[in-house]
């Protein structure tokens, strides 16, 4: 399938790709657009590509009407705290599992996945219940739990995999020096594993931004997050085309750039390492 | 490397990981099993009484069941048969030398990163709306008759849309994979005479089956269980039409109230995925012994 030597094949290969790459983008490109555009111009047949009124008048309702900030600082709070609260048991288990494993370390592995596994409406019903009688509904503290618990196995299976590349010997010879535990940890197995740590974060966060099953079924207005905060646009009044896609590029458009930053290791933390 | 020490320190760092997992699986788990044999409803507390395997006598015979049963199915095979050929369609493409390779595939793998409420509102309103939508004018530039479509083909559209969602995440693992080919074997291949689409079916195609495999088992896990998609477009309908396993039980528990049978739909979800993940396990399992 190397036949696109030719600069023709290359050029009209080139300009096939982008056309179909185009229309895949076309939803996001299209609804960006919106976002800028008066409500009367949102829904007008047929659509105006360029020659509009410029607007931000959106954004700003949204804001203004709605709240939007509350959502969004929701959404950091939500994404950020349960990757932080995971990483410190992640970090730690996938340390050990990589670096001290035992006879039982692989079927621990597969189990922390087969938990990943579970629908969640398996477990809907008692963690409903659950979070109704500790007066967690609608909580942060309640949803970073279950974000934090829902991807703890990604992040162990992710690190892992990344502390698996280190060289022990490296770790050896500082054991041999005399460095404690702490210490090869701090100056010897950190420094090293920072890029694998950072991008399992990444991927966290976008897992965590974008959860819409707990998110929407545990929270009310409190702690609801943008996922809820968009999915109240499911039943509007009036025009709402432009208002809901400046909403949805406020939204989306954080976790698009971390996404896009993070390709490469998403394939390893989200086929658990089956595909590198 | 394995002192006795060390597979202690090994143990005691493991641990809160492996237990707060176990709290957050097992005793909801437990939970709901134990419900599904009791007669609970939220409405009449105080009133649980064990009834046995009633719930799941009616849940499973239940016709919204079968309904719901047949529109899982069918959501997740089209999806996967949709973003596997998609997939390596597009893998392939984006592994050819093109003009702005990197900045092209970053914009295919864009719909991933997108919310699945955002997604949904944006398809249903932006591009499926019957009067203003971006498809109802494409048709009547071909003189066609625009599509209802959330009224007429409501499960499609929600077919489409996640398929759109997930064809990104085809075409990063096909292409991770394409990019690890050998490609001294295809040119051996070349120089005897095999022309593309015997390289296709013959190199290429055995190549890509572990990361097909591994696209079409993670893909199930979480199609099974769409639920934002439905949630904030049709709601389940019109009448069962969009109801997939997981709606249906999301009704059952928050929307009547019967927390006994929503713990048996529950308990029948968990047994469906765990066909699935039985596989996922075994293969990535063979995977960690290399």
């Amino acid at each position: 399938m190397e036949n696109k030597q030719t600069p023709l094949g290359y050029v009209s290969f080139s300009v096939f790709a982008w056309i179909v790459g185009l229309l895949i983008f076309f939803p996001i490109f299209w609804m960006v657009l919106t976002s800028f555009k008066s409500e009367l111009e949102a829904i007008s047949i047929p659509p105006s590509f360029i020659s509009f009124d410029w607007t931000l008048e959106n954004y700003v309702e949204v804001q203004e009407r709605s709240n939007y900030f509350k959502f969004a600082m929701n959404s950091v709070i939500l994404a950020v705290g349960s990757t932080l609260v995971g990483l410190v048991f992640a970090v730690t288990c996938a340390w050990a599992m990589a670096f001290n494993p035992t006879k039982r370390t692989k079927d621990a592995l597969l189990w922390m996945l087969s938990t990943k596994m579970m629908p969640p409406v398996g477990v809907l019903v008692p963690i409903y219940l659950l979070f109704r009688d500790w007066g967690l509904l609608d909580t942060r503290f309640g949803l970073i739990m279950v974000l934090f618990l829902m991807n703890l196995p990604i992040m162990v299976w992710m690190l892992y995999t990344y502390f698996k590349e280190i060289p022990t010997d490296i770790l050896e010879a500082a054991r041999m020096d005399g460095a404690t535990l702490p210490k090869e940890i701090i100056f010897v197995l950190l420094p090293m594993a920072v890029p694998g740590i950072a991008s399992t974060m990444l991927l966290n966060i976008i897992l965590a931004w974008n959860e819409a099953f707990w998110t929407l079924n545990l929270t009310t207005s409190d702690a609801a997050p943008l996922t809820a905060f968009i999915a109240s646009y499911s039943s509007p009044e009036g025009l709402f085309w432009a208002k809901l896609s400046a909403a949805s590029t406020l939204a989306v458009a954080p976790i698009l750039v971390i996404g896009w930053f993070s390709q490469k290791q998403l394939v390893r933390g989200l086929t658990f390492g089956a595909v590198k | 490397m394995s002192t006795r020490a060390s597979t202690l320190t090994g143990r005691i760092m493991s641990a809160p990981s492996i237990i707060v997992l176990f709290l957050w699986m097992a005793v909801p788990l437990g939970m709901t099993i134990y419900f599904s044999f009791l007669r609970y409803n939220l409405l009449s507390p105080g009133m649980e009484e064990w009834i046995g395997t009633l719930n799941y006598e009616f849940f499973l015979t239940d016709p919204a069941f079968f309904a719901s049963l047949a529109n899982t199915l069918l959501l997740v095979g089209s999806v996967l048969i949709i973003t596997v050929v998609g997939g390596i369609l597009l893998g392939l493409m984006l592994d050819q030398p093109i003009f702005g390779r990197g900045i092209l595939r970053l914009l295919v793998i864009a719909p991933f990163f997108i919310m699945p409420t955002v997604n949904a509102l944006v398809w249903k309103n932006l591009l499926m709306d019957p009067v203003s939508g971006m498809f109802a004018w494409i048709a009547s530039l071909f003189g066609l008759p625009a599509i209802d479509w959330f009224t007429n083909a409501p499960l499609t559209s929600i077919i489409i849309m996640v398929s759109w969602q997930w064809l990104p995440f085809a075409v990063l693992i096909l292409l991770t994979a394409l990019q690890s080919l050998d490609r001294d074997q295809k040119e051996a291949a070349q120089m005897d005479g095999a022309g593309p689409v015997s390289i296709f079916f013959y190199i290429t195609l055995p190549h890509l089956s572990r990361a097909i495999t591994v696209v079409v088992l993670i893909e199930t896990i979480f199609l099974l269980t769409v639920f934002a998609e439905i949630f904030v477009t049709t709601g389940g309908g019109p009448g069962l039409a969009t109801t997939n396993i997981a709606f249906l039980v999301y009704t059952q528990a928050l929307l009547q109230f019967d927390v006994g049978g929503a713990s048996a739909g529950g308990i029948v979800a968990v047994v469906l995925a765990n066909i699935v993940a039985i596989f996922l396990i075994r293969l990535i399992g063979k995977n960690l012994d290399n």
